[in-house]
This record gives C-alpha cells, structure tokens and sequence, in this order.
C-alpha cells in the first residue's frame, strides 16, 4: 500500500493516561494517502481515546503523531505523570508540541463524533456555514459591516452545493436536532467536509444504523472520499462495513494493538478472534 | 401560516416608524406633561442596548456574565468626566478639586460615548484573557467581581480628584430631545444585529451550542469568547454613557450589583437569544415597574386599610410576576426566534373567528 511514499498521518509510540489508567499503550500506526483505514476493537479498546488525542481534544501522555510529514502534536509525562507513566521508558519523547483541536482541523484534519454532535438548535445550512467559519478571508470589522457580501456569497453557494451534493440540500432549513438520526450522521459528515479537509476522521459512523442504512453510509463513504480526493480513518464496530471499505485495519485491545492488515488477515488472525470472542485460556 | 410579502412587510415597519416619530413629537410638544413617560422611554432604549450586548453574550455565545454594571460604570464616568461643562467643574468637584490635567478637557458627547465604550472593550479584553476559560458559574462570579472592583475603585478616596470619590458627578451633558437616546440605542442595536448575522455571530452561536464541536471545525474558542465579551463591553459601555446623560448625576451607588440583575431579567425574559426579546422587553420590564406603582399607595376597600399596600409591595408584585413567567414561560417571551410581521399575522390569525373556523373546516373537508 505504501509504495515508498511517506504516510499522511503517522501515530508513533503514543500512550495516554488518565491517572494510573492506561487508556492507550504504546500505539503506533500509520496511514497512508488515499486509504480507508479503519481502528477496531472491543468496548472500552481504547479506540476513541486514540481519535482524541490525534485531533487535540487530549494531549497523549507521551508520543509523537506526525501530520504530511510535519509534527503536529508531541508530548511526554510531565509534572505528576511522570510517577504514574507506566509506558516504555525507552520510548520518552524528547519534544512537546501542543495544538488545539480549532489548529488541528486547520491543518486539514476534520472529524466527526461518536455520539453526533451537531450545533442542534441551528439550521442544517447554518451548521455548514459555521463549519466554513475557519476560511473566512475578510477581517472582522468588513464581515460585521457586511462589507464582504461577496465573500458571504461565496460561502452560501459552497455550502449549497455541499449539502446538495451530499443529498441533503431539501432539509437544509431544517433544525439539524429535528432530523432523523441517520441524517444527522450524515449532516456530520458534510459539516466536516465543509472546513475543506484533506483527512477525514470518522468515529463510529455506523452506530445505531440498521443494515441498509449501513450499506447506504458504506457507498456514501467511499464516494465522498472520491468526490473529495480524501484520506479516511475510521472507527467502527459494525464489521461487515469496515471489512467492506477499509484497505487497512487495525485492532486495538485493552489499549494494545494486537493486530494490524488487511481485512483478509484481520479476519484470520487468532488475537483478534480471542479478544472479540473470548478464549478458554488467558492470553499468554 | 401566514406569509406576507415584501412589500406589505415594508409598508407596516414604514408605518409603525412612522407612528412612533409621529408619538415622540407629540411627546415632545409638550414636555412638561409627558416629562414621566419621555423619561421611561429613554431608560427603556437605554436598557434595552445593555440586554442586546448581555444577550450577545449570554444568550449567543453561551457565556454566563454578570459584569454588565461594571462595563457600565467605565462608560458613565467616562461620559460625565468628560463632558461636565468645563466651567461647572469646581462646582461639581467642590471637595477635592479635580485633577489638573482633566480641568480644562471637555469633548463632544458623541465622543465620549465611543470612548467610554472603548475604554469599557479594553477592560474586557484585559480580563478576558484570565477569565474566559473558566465555565458557566465561575465566569460569572468571575465577571461579578470585576463590576464590584470596578465600582468601589471608582468609589475609592484615591481617585476623588478624578471621579470625585462617593460623591459621584452631577451636571453631566443631558439629552435635548428624546431622539438622541432613541436614534444612538438604536445605531448600537443594529450594529450588534449586524455582527449576529455576519459569519463571526455563526461562529459565536456555534460556540454556543457544542463547545467542542465548534473547536472541531475549526473555530478558535478564545478568539471567538474574548471577540464576544469585548464587543458585549464595548456596547455596554456605550450604553453606561447614554445612562449617564440620561441621569444627569451618577455616583458609585448607581451601578451596583441589582443594575447588572435588572438587565438579567430583561434578557431572561425577552428570550435568551432574541434580540427583539430583549428590545420588548426592557420596554416591558422598565415600564412595569414603573406604572406598577399604585400597589406601593395605601389602598382602602370599603373602609378597610389593606395592609398589603405600602411602599415595596409593588417589588413583590414584580417578583412574583417574573417567578410566573421563569416557571411557565422558561424560554421568554419570543425564546430564541425573533420579531416578524409574519409572526404578528399569524399571532392576531390565530385569535381571529374566522381563521379558527376556516383551518377547522380545512381538517374536515380534507
């Protein structure tokens, strides 16, 4: 897959802890343009957490995550963590770089969340206008003297155009928080793409989807990522859409990646059918 | 629902404009008899601009401040320091003299509405940087304690040569008419409207309802509180200014915690969120405690002296009248839609005979 070129996102040695809890152990991975990469695991596996710390909304206790090449965020257990950091010693980062989440989706990383969160009593259209908030060229005084109309009309058109590409242009006066919910799964989507990324983070698209609708998102992710020319990494549970879509998977279990591959050799690998389906014997 | 054209819409707001230009010229044909009502319509414009930059904040971008007197007191003194009439000066700074370099400084009204407004935007940008990121409460105990700093500073015997101390300043610039008051909360009103509508008003409400969502797309939560509470201050500001002239005479004692209270219960009760909420009702809320007067005079129902009746009584009227609508009526009196003569139409349809009688019919025909 990689074909020499550098990843798009790399996650080195990255572990996060809360307290003494050790949410993320020693995560590594990488994705690499044009892919669908999907993290997998058990409840509790530690996969949004990952998500997290890759988009600033936490900063990892220690490791580097690298963004087209560029460190975008860096950290090592400082102040009390220092005590309770239970990760490899040997893997202590040597540099601290920190950015929130608003720097981070300027880079060209936009996410969507497990439990939809949309700006529930604004129209659909308003939800992707603010979304293209962040590329707003005028200053402050000629948006408020409503100098920029042009620019405002710019904006209207673009989202239109978003929202009518991705189906969804006859509700766009709707109260996004009024719609059904496979909806506003969707309307999550195109409030990400409108921030114009380059890298798409889906966590648990498919959640509370029945099968067709499952089906449904599956085509609508792939094409997305055409129409948009975008790199995807997705968490999910529903696995015949991830086995489906993705070209890499990963596994994360209790924190660990137990696992990484094709959905092929994800399907075979022992580990990862003990840690979903349990075995007799305690791992060794 | 009712949708009215374009045209008819202009028509009624060129008509009711019209009407109440019409209204503030008989007012002000005589001035000597209508002196209590002009003086409730200029308190009203003025507490109306203070809930829109209170709603701005509060109700749009979701940061619960109580600042609102202390952003106030910087205006008014700025305006009354700077427009007392340069030769009524020792008179009013008849204790400790005033201060050299302010004897002989004196600036047209307007200007110092701007500064005063300026100088309030700067104080909240300064704390800003230390307060913004705390949440909900603690903002606002943050922000109350700024006002109450604020204000005993301006009290402080420190500062007698300047704001002449606790014995406050009189003889500040009044307003001629009643369309200087008007014509200046309403400039302030529709600027803050203007901001709402731009791509940064989005952002703030954005902000508002999912924090870290609105950090996700992009939106930096900083910029975007700090730009909210120094615009919310700046038209604060303004409007302590235009309180000043209004009152003539201010001291430290004007601008307490009940003030920032007051302006509280008018956003609350217009609809956080609403502009034209807010507008109706400092309109509402001024006025009301005003002509609820007559439950402070003794009352005598045949022969009988009710008790009830005395001055402060009209208070808890008030209060229990605001307990209602918080209880039965949480969202306010427009919640978060605005004012539109579609709304009206359909208002006055629905208590109109023959609009009940037409829509029944529709549902059995159908």
């Amino acid at each position: 897959m990689n074909n020499g070129k550098p990843p798009v996102l790399r996650v080195e040695n990255c572990t996060m802890q809360f307290g003494g809890v050790v949410a993320v152990d020693n995560f590594s991975m990488e994705v690499y343009k044009d892919e669908i990469v999907a993290l997998i695991g058990p409840n509790g596996a530690g996969k949004t957490t990952a998500f997290n710390f890759i988009t600033g909304v936490y900063e990892p206790t220690n490791g580097r995550v690298f963004f087209e090449g560029s460190l975008m965020v860096a950290n090592r257990p400082q102040g009390k963590m220092k005590r309770f950091y239970q990760g490899d010693a040997n893997a202590i980062c040597s540099d601290v770089v920190r950015k929130t989440p608003d720097q981070i989706t300027k880079l060209g990383l936009a996410r969507t969340f497990q439990n939809i969160r949309l700006f529930k009593g604004l129209t659909v259209f308003d939800n992707v206008l603010a979304a293209m908030h962040m590329h707003l060229n005028s200053n402050f005084f000629m948006a408020a003297l409503k100098l920029n109309r042009g620019e405002e009309k710019r904006m209207r058109e673009e989202a239109a155009a978003l929202l009518a590409m991705q189906g969804l242009y006859h509700v766009k006066d709707k109260i996004a928080s009024s719609l059904p919910y496979g909806q506003q799964r969707r309307i999550e989507i195109a409030r990400a793409l409108a921030t114009k990324p380059r890298f798409l983070l889906l966590d648990e698209p498919a959640a509370g989807m029945n099968p067709q609708e499952t089906d449904e998102l599956a085509a609508f992710i792939k094409k997305t990522k055409e129409d948009f020319n975008l790199t995807v990494f997705l968490i999910e549970h529903h696995m015949t859409l991830v086995m489906d879509i993705s070209d890499r998977i990963y596994v994360l279990d209790f924190g660990r990646k137990i696992a990484e591959g094709t959905p092929a050799e994800i399907q075979e690998n022992e580990h990862v059918i003990a840690a979903y389906l349990g075995v007799e014997d305690a791992e060794s | 629902m009712i949708r009215l054209n374009s045209k008819t819409k202009l028509i009624l707001t060129v008509a009711a404009l019209g009407l109440t230009m019409l209204w503030f010229y008989h007012l002000e044909q005589n001035p000597r008899a209508n002196g209590y009502l002009i003086k409730i319509l200029e308190r009203s414009a003025i507490y109306a601009v203070v809930a829109v930059a209170m709603n701005l904040m509060n109700g749009f971008t979701g940061l619960f401040s109580l600042g609102q007197a202390g952003f106030m007191a910087i205006g008014a003194y700025t305006v009354g320091i700077l427009t007392i009439p340069v030769e009524a000066r020792p008179n009013v700074y008849y204790i400790s003299g005033v201060a050299p370099w302010l004897e002989k400084i004196e600036i047209h009204y307007l200007a110092a509405l701007f500064l005063g407004g300026l100088i309030a935007a700067v104080f909240a940008a300064l704390i800003g940087v230390l307060i913004l990121k705390l949440r909900s409460d603690y903002l606002a105990i943050a922000t109350l304690g700024f006002a109450e700093i604020i204000r005993s500073v301006i009290a402080s015997p420190q500062m007698d040569t300047i704001t002449n101390g606790s014995y406050g300043l009189k003889k500040i610039l009044r307003f001629e008419t009643i369309y200087t008051p008007f014509i200046l909360s309403a400039v302030c009103i529709f600027m803050m409207v203007l901001i709402l509508r731009s791509s940064y008003g989005r952002a703030f409400l954005a902000i508002r309802e999912d924090e870290v969502a609105a950090e996700a797309m992009g939106i930096n939560l900083f910029t975007h509180k700090e730009l909210s509470f120094v615009i919310s201050s700046f038209f604060t500001g303004v409007a302590g200014g235009l309180l000043a002239m209004f009152m003539g005479s201010i001291d430290s004692g004007t601008f307490r915690v009940t003030l920032t209270y007051d302006i509280l219960l008018i956003v609350v009760l217009g609809g956080m969120g609403s502009v034209s909420g807010s507008v109706i009702a400092a309109f509402l809320v001024t006025g009301g405690r005003e002509y609820l007067r007559f439950f402070d005079e003794p009352l005598k129902i045949a022969g009988v002296q009710i008790s009830l009746f005395r001055p402060g009584f009209r208070m808890v009227i008030f209060s229990a009248l605001l307990m209602i609508v918080v209880l039965f009526y949480r969202k306010g009196i427009m919640g978060d839609t605005e004012f539109s003569w579609d709304g009206i139409a359909n208002f006055i349809y629905r208590f109109l005979p023959t609009g009940k009688a037409r829509r029944g019919n529709g549902g059995r025909d159908e």
